[in-house]
């Protein structure tokens, strides 16, 4: 029982019927190549059987996936049971094809950070390196 | 009893899950916790399952985990991926294949890194089992990938420990002969509908005849099964192996109760024992300078790195 540095552990997940994760594979590589422990759900995913992987998982934050225009219910949706398990210390962010007028709209409904495409990897493991700490 | 611990008997998930992770981050408190877990184990029916990469163990303990539930038993499941050495991080993918059992209520799914520290992944793995089995689990899975001795040490912390090959794997049956070949009570062929089972049976069936006499003296004989985890194959029959093992565990020393047999004893507190007093020992000649010292004299080769070595233990060890 060496205790070491608590180490940040992510989970990449799949909502909806989406059936695309080339994208949601891509940053789960970036993660784990910046030191985090990446969980990854798979495809089709409910966001209760999300939430529910994530409190199993003890991560510190959900990236969600969506490139099929259902991101303004899936996106809240895990927000909100999150916040029903007492569980909303799990940071939530998310990207995708995701036009620039939702951004704000998942933002205010408690979606951390919204990454669109062309955005860099190193720009999002930035991010997440300086938004979500390892539970102290 | 401390809220926590409390907790984790009552079966709280969130409970369970924060104090797997301190186990694993290696939180020097959660040794009270698991004091107070210690006579609320000893319940749970736990299988290792190993084998190499792409044999199909997810979707084996997928399906296991189907199975037990239709038995109306409730399971938890410890999916051990590598962590990158370059890295530090892990792509953690076993549960990909066991998602549909994330809304079960009876079902308790923890992905683990190796995280590479020595004589950690047995005792923080032999830990997390403690935890699931004081949840109140009747079956505790643990998926590993069968490479190190590491591993081999996780599964001899399994009651059955499953090896797990596919058809054509004849050469990595030699390659791991000497290492898990020996710890396995059962073996698997899966996705045995290709072509080569038969042979990797017969095979598998040569080594395990190599050791007849102890057979003959009422040791277990490994049963050797072909299955088809993606179609479901073959699973029950499995399962009843499994059974057929406990029985005759039930009859040898401590039974099912692995604490209560003096070789398994022996083997857990000494491998406790090492982690402890190397953790201790390093960490006090880390605080006093005199490992760092020890580095810049070799580096100076003012000194040798055996008469270092020498020098920084044999202090500590006569204390």
């Amino acid at each position: 029982m060496k205790q070491q540095k608590r180490r940040v552990r992510v989970m990449v997940a799949k909502p909806g019927l989406d059936g695309h994760d080339r994208g949601a594979r891509i940053i789960a590589r970036a993660y784990r190549d910046a030191g985090f422990e990446v969980v990854y759900t798979g495809l089709h995913q409910t966001p209760e059987e999300i939430v529910e992987a994530a409190i199993q998982e003890d991560v510190d934050m959900i990236g969600l996936s969506s490139l099929a225009g259902a991101h303004n219910y899936l996106f809240p949706a895990v927000v909100q049971l999150l916040r029903e398990r007492g569980a909303d210390d799990i940071v939530v962010c998310g990207g995708g094809i995701i036009p620039e007028d939702d951004v704000e709209k998942l933002k205010a409904a408690g979606v951390k950070a919204v990454f669109t495409p062309g955005t860099p990897l190193d720009q999002i493991v930035k991010w997440v390196e300086e938004n979500v700490s390892p539970r102290s | 009893m401390s809220s926590i611990a409390e907790k984790v008997v009552a079966g709280d998930i969130r409970t369970v899950a924060r104090l797997i992770r301190d186990i694993d981050d290696g939180m020097p408190e959660v040794r009270e916790v698991l004091k107070e877990l210690y006579p609320h184990t000893g319940n749970a029916y736990i299988i290792g399952i190993t084998g190499s990469p792409g044999v199909g163990k997810s979707t084996l303990v997928d399906q296991m985990v189907g199975h037990l539930r239709q038995r109306d038993k409730t399971v938890g499941v410890l999916a051990v991926d590598p962590t990158s050495p370059f890295s530090g991080g892990a792509i953690l993918g076993d549960r990909v294949r066991m998602q549909r059992h994330s809304m079960d209520p009876g079902v308790f799914i923890r992905s683990l890194a190796t995280r590479g520290h020595f004589g950690g992944l047995t005792q923080s793995t032999r830990s997390a089992i403690d935890v699931l089995d004081a949840m109140g689990k009747d079956y505790v899975l643990v998926e590993t990938v069968g490479v190190g001795q590491d591993e081999v040490d996780v599964v001899r912390s399994a009651h059955t420990t499953v090896i797990v090959v596919i058809p054509g794997m004849g050469d990595d049956i030699q390659a791991i002969k000497a290492g898990i070949l020996e710890v396995g009570d059962i073996f698997l062929i899966n996705k045995s509908d290709r072509e080569g089972a038969d042979k990797t049976v017969s095979d598998l069936r040569l080594m395990i005849e190599m050791d007849q006499k102890k057979y003959e003296e009422g040791g277990w004989k490994p049963p050797i099964l072909k299955v088809e985890a993606v179609f479901d194959k073959g699973i029950d029959e499995f399962l009843e192996a499994v059974d057929q093992h406990a029985a005759y565990l039930a009859k040898t020393e401590g039974g099912l109760d692995f604490r209560g047999n003096r070789n398994k004893v022996r083997e857990e507190l000494r491998e406790m024992v090492k982690a402890r007093l190397l953790e201790e020992a390093l960490d006090r000649l880390t605080k006093s300078g005199e490992f760092d010292r020890a580095v810049e004299l070799i580096v100076e080769k003012k000194i040798d790195p055996y008469t270092a070595c020498e020098d920084l233990v044999l202090p500590v060890s006569k204390q």
